[in-house]
């Protein structure tokens, strides 16, 4: 349902992802994993061009996208069918926990106030955050403010939802009730590709699990084989060093 | 030495008060055209828009390079040689324009540097969900760089209180230009200039109060 051709992005000189082919069923929960720096979050980035990929295709759902010649309506486009839960959440710190969930609602999908509001709250429910939605994010938690960013991501709808490191930024007591929150998404069959370094996490979410090094796609498969019976030295070398 | 006039100064100070209303005036104009502008100047400094940018980098080159005084008398005496048009302007609007474009560079520095202080993640965030550049400048970024720039831009507005009294070298009768009428006929030239300063003292003092109120009110907001 989505399919990935040939994605490649350089800054300067060098190239960070190398003509990428990732194709992803609906439904599917992918994790990518690999070493600081081989470009994990930079493919995430392409596909809602945040960062602009100079080539390969991007088709998501009855969007299609040739990169080269994208217009910024083909961006829109493709940021309108994922969301983004971002390493240091990136809420808007001048809305409220329910506004930075309508903003998307209203805004971008110019839904009624009155409705957005009451998709918001639900949503606020599903995350535990109910009594936070008029807080602003300088008065939540990390864990509170990083489920508030995955009920933005929520409430969109999104053909894919994407996390890039959702955890890697918290204190060690919140991680745990933000992977949760995830496995509830992920019970809903909500196709996901999520960037971590959580093994034990991707071993028990992925559907498969991707590894990258160098800007290319080394190895992917389910965890049982990737993680368990590594074909590739570096592959094997990465498990050791976060074992 | 010489006592100062107490009874010619308490005299002057209605009349004085009375042009008051035309400094506030003046500079409550200038000052919604000068952020109008500024805040289109300082979104294009950050966007930068091809070809447009080189002219606003001149534009607030100019403006801060040069005296206010100077670019006054540029507008109201220079331009309608060139512009016959301009004849019409009266001092009054000359005044505004020139506030205007002189503080409108002042400020769009200023609230390019707040635009820059909200923070880069909430851009992407903003782009994330799937805004226009158009949406995400007026509902994330603009909002919360007022609040950053709203301390300097009301340091602004008392400058730019104090600026109109240039108005009187236009040959505007405002607060100075009326001191100045009446210090002819009594030759009371310090009383009556005092009396100016006074005013001016106070209104600028009220303002630094409202300043304050609102700094405190600005540091805790977003934070409930
Ligand atoms: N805006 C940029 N300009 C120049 N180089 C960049 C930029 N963004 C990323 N890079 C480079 O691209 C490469 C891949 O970066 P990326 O952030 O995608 O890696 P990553 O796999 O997510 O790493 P990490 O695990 O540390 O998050 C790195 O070498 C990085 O230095
Ligand atoms: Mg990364």
């Amino acid at each position: 349902m989505i399919s990935i051709r040939g994605l490649t992005k350089r800054f300067g000189e060098t190239t960070v992802l190398d003509a990428i082919d990732l194709d992803i069923a609906a439904g599917e929960r992918v994790v990518v994993i690999g070493p600081s720096g081989t470009g994990k979050s930079t493919l995430l980035r392409c596909l809602n061009f945040l960062d602009r990929p100079d080539a390969g295709t991007i088709t998501l759902g009855d969007v299609s996208v040739d990169v080269t010649r994208a217009s910024k309506k083909d961006a829109l486009a493709l940021r309108r069918a994922t969301s983004f839960v971002f390493q240091n959440y990136a809420l808007f710190a001048n809305k409220t926990a329910k506004e930075n969930i309508m903003e998307a609602l209203v805004t971008v999908q110019g839904r009624p106030r009155a409705q957005a509001e009451q998709r918001a709250l639900d949503v606020l429910a599903e995350t535990g955050l109910a009594n936070k939605a008029d807080s602003y994010p300088a008065a939540l938690s990390g864990g509170q403010q990083q489920r508030v960013g995955i009920g933005r991501a929520m409430a969109i709808g999104a053909d894919l939802m994407m996390f890039d490191e959702p955890t890697s930024a918290l204190d060690p007591e919140w991680v745990g009730e933000v992977l949760d929150l995830m496995r509830r998404v992920a019970e809903r069959r909500q196709t996901m590709l999520i960037v971590t370094h959580e093994m034990q996490f991707a071993r028990e979410i992925a559907d498969r699990v991707v590894f990258m090094d160098g800007g290319c796609i080394v190895e992917a498969g389910p965890p049982g084989e990737v993680l368990d019976s590594p074909q590739d030295d570096r592959l094997r070398r990465f498990l050791r060093r976060v074992a | 030495m010489r006592a100062l006039d107490l009874d010619y100064m308490l005299g002057l100070v209605p009349v004085i008060l009375g042009y008051v209303p035309l400094t506030l005036f003046m500079a409550a104009a200038a000052m919604v055209c000068a952020l109008v502008l500024a805040s289109l100047m300082a979104v294009e400094r950050v966007v930068k828009v091809p070809g447009l940018d080189a002219v606003v980098v001149l534009f607030i080159s100019f403006f801060r390079g040069t005296p206010l005084l100077v670019q006054l008398f540029l507008f109201y005496y220079g331009l309608p040689q060139v512009f016959a048009f301009l004849t019409q302007i009266n001092g009054v609007t000359a005044a505004i324009m020139g506030l205007t474009l002189h503080f409108a560079a002042y400020m769009a520095e200023a609230i390019r540097a707040a635009i820059t202080g909200v923070d880069r993640s909430q851009w992407e965030a903003a782009q994330s969900i799937g805004m226009t550049q158009a949406q995400m400048m007026r509902r994330i970024v603009l909002p919360q760089a007022t609040r950053i720039a709203a301390p300097t831009l009301v340091n602004y507005f008392i400058d730019m209180i104090k600026g109109t009294s240039l108005a009187f070298t236009l040959g505007v009768t405002e607060m100075m230009g009326a001191a100045q009428k009446e210090a002819a006929g009594s030759f009371l030239y310090f009383e009556a200039f005092l009396v100016v300063a006074l005013i001016y003292w106070i209104m600028v003092e009220a303002l630094s109060q409202g300043q304050k109120r609102l700094e405190r009110h600005l540091n805790k907001a977003y934070a409930r």
